[in-house]
């Protein structure tokens, strides 16, 4: 019989009841996060049928998607925007679960604050009303975003009905180059699989590659898993997780750290595991990435031209909303905004990646450059590091943490036409606002573009 | 939830691959906290002007009184887990959503809300797309697609989502009636 890969072991040490013909399998799910906008109407069935919560300590709320990202928080796009924040206070309340609210020093974007406070461990199951929990696979944790009648049932019941989806390996080999991010390399990856290539998948990224990446830059790799429509992402735990979560508030601690620890060692594939699927990427030729379509396998390397739509409608049609000409490169087209911010690249890593370039320099002329730091703990040290210092001094807007303009339903949007750098993860058709266009890119390039005003290779400004 | 068993209506077709849920519901109209209502926002930026107007020539700007069917292109539903826009779909009168390969959240919303979704066979997909006023049956006993102009077609739903559909039921009582089973591996687990 072949080895296990680590989602084998993770899926199999969480099993209620097993899967038959007839039955999804019931899985455990150890950590529930969650948010403002996919919940209501999952407390509201809870009323409805007067049930409780099951197990409110595993369950663990913020808000991050509808709130205003100004200095006073005072700018909600409408009343029934403040209603929806108030809605999640009160099911809180009510319902026991801990919130991390505005004005607290732990709150943030819920896959930023989650992994900071040491709430996601190796070998757990993870879900939230959001596709990108996916994030949490950097820890070894199976993770993955649900719909709200699922937060309903985690809710009510720690578990969910599930078939087992398949593996699919993707073994990373070759060193980035300077000036050549996480961001970039999961762009590439994704542009092989293609925007629906990992459906039905959990990926679990390896090799050198990976295993010598912090767990920052994990993090912003399997974010994006989704986006290739994976279910979920993992990496295998080593010592650089262990590092990461030793000393965090909600991490095991003292002699259940040791424990906890020795429990992990157990979470990676068999060497002679079997997956159901396999890629290799060489990330040694890589470049820096920016994405040119409406979905975000649609992108090409900084130096490289949009390629010709051919038969293919939907390439066709995302150049005509782009405004882009087959052929044509896109190194030196003026932007009107970069965001450095969302769930992707906000932490603290990818505000000193993007302040090594901003660093005595100015935002070009007529460009506005927003940056939105993930957390309030990252304010915190970007504020104590003088990296606030540095931005502002750019002429860069400091906001308040949360999902800002990757998402656009809180104040920050674009104006119809405008056209946007963003370190987040998706460039749907207006999803920045209707009418804008996004170039997904990482904090470097961000940063560069910012500086320059036109899109800009940021290996320009790398010495 | 209510029972689906089979259905023959006209259908829309909406003939794009990558039909992503910020699509089918921008995220400005997600801050209600009620279900009711959304078929308003359904694909809201494909409908209106950027000024507000509606497009009067949007094939979802037509009459659908007989439209249940929505038939789109291959990874219909990717991207945001927001099952808004399965409620939007339904209150706009969808019943059944098909297209050749269908986002894994998306999917497993909309079964659960009672909106059939449907991965069909490409080529069908095809010969669907080749008569628009056509009208289909989908039988979910069966699992067969027929269209009107005689081609047809069978699909495999997931077996236990298939009968939650058949029978009207959602999947939380089935969740909840394993309580043993849930407090025994608790008891397990610590
Ligand atoms: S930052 Fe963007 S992608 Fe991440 S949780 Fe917020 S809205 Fe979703």
């Amino acid at each position: 019989m072949p080895g296990k890969t680590l989602f084998d072991k993770i899926w199999q040490a969480h099993l209620v009841t097993v899967e038959s013909d007839e039955q999804p399998a019931i899985l455990y799910i150890d950590r529930h996060l969650v948010h403002e906008v996919t919940s209501p109407q999952a407390f509201t069935v809870l009323r409805q049928r007067s049930l409780p919560v099951r197990r409110p300590e595993r369950t663990f709320a913020t808000l991050d998607h509808s709130i205003p990202t100004d200095r006073e928080r005072m700018a909600y796009v409408d009343e029934q925007a403040r209603a929806q924040v108030e809605t999640l206070r009160s099911n809180c309340r009510d319902f026991g679960i801990q919130l991390f609210d505005l004005n607290s020093a732990e709150q943030g974007i819920i896959h930023v604050i989650a992994p900071e406070l040491g709430l996601i461990l190796p070998g757990q199951t993870v879900v939230c009303g959001d596709s990108h929990t996916s994030t949490h696979g950097a820890f070894g944790a199976l993770a993955f975003g649900i719909g709200t009648s699922e937060v309903g049932y985690v809710l009510a019941s720690q578990c969910l009905l599930q078939r087992k989806p398949k593996s699919l390996a993707i073994n990373v080999t070759g060193s980035l180059q300077a000036g050549v991010t996480a961001k970039d390399l999961i762009l590439d990856i994704i542009r092989k699989l293609g925007s629906g290539g990992g459906a039905g998948y959990v990926f679990e990224y390896r090799g050198p590659t990976i295993k010598a990446l912090s767990m920052e830059e994990r993090m912003t790799i399997c974010n994006m898993s989704i986006e290739a429509g994976a279910r979920a992402g993992l990496i295998a735990p080593d010592e650089t997780t262990y590092a990461y979560l030793k000393g965090r508030p909600y991490a095991p601690a003292s002699a259940e750290w040791t424990s906890a620890l020795a429990s992990w060692h157990q979470f990676a594939s068999d060497p002679d595991a079997e997956f159901d699927a396999e890629i290799f990427i060489d990330a040694h030729s890589l470049e820096p990435m920016i994405s040119y379509g409406t979905s975000p396998d649609q992108s090409i390397a900084m130096q490289g031209r949009i390629p010709e739509p051919g038969s293919h409608d939907h390439l066709a049609q995302a150049l005509s909303y782009m405004q882009w000409q087959p052929g044509q490169s896109l190194e030196g087209v003026r932007v009107d905004v970069v965001f450095i911010g969302s769930c992707t690249n906000s932490r603290i890593s990818d505000l000193r990646a993007a302040a090594t370039i901003l660093q005595g320099r100015r935002v070009a002329q007529g460009l506005r450059l927003m940056i939105v730091p993930g957390s309030e703990a990252v304010k915190r040290q970007a504020e104590s590091e003088g990296l606030a210092r540095i931005f502002i001094d750019a002429g860069a807007e400091w906001r308040e943490p949360g999902c800002s303009l990757c998402i656009a339903m809180n104040g920050d949007q674009l104006k119809p036409g405008q056209l946007a750098v963003s370190t987040s993860n998706r460039n749907f058709a207006g999803r920045q606002g209707k009418g804008s266009r996004t170039l997904l890119a990482s904090p470097l390039t961000a940063a560069a573009t910012a500086i320059q005003g036109t899109l800009t290779d940021p290996r320009a400004y790398i010495y | 939830m209510e029972a689906f068993i089979s259905l023959t209506s006209k259908f829309i077709s909406l003939p794009l691959e990558n039909i992503d849920t910020d699509q089918i519901i921008p995220a400005r109209f997600l801050t209600q906290t009620h279900r009711e209502g959304l078929g308003a926002g359904l694909f809201y930026d494909w409908r209106y002007e950027a000024g507000g107007t509606l497009r009067t020539d949007h094939i979802l700007n037509q009459d659908h009184r007989d439209a249940h069917i929505l038939v789109a292109g291959a990874n219909f539903g990717c991207g945001s887990s927001r099952e808004h826009a399965v409620w939007a779909l339904q209150s706009y009168g969808f019943r059944v959503v098909m297209s050749p390969s269908i986002g894994d959240i998306f999917k497993s919303n909309a079964l659960k809300n009672g909106l059939l979704a449907l991965e069909i066979d490409p080529f069908f997909y095809q010969e669907i797309c080749r008569h628009p006023e056509a009208s289909l049956t989908v039988d979910l006993e069966q699992q067969s697609i027929a269209l009107s102009s005689g081609a047809t077609s069978s699909f495999v739903l997931e077996p236990f989502a298939r009968l939650c559909l058949l029978q009207g039921v959602d999947q939380l009582g089935f969740l909840l009636g394993h309580e043993t089973a849930i407090a025994n591996f608790e008891g397990r687990q610590r």
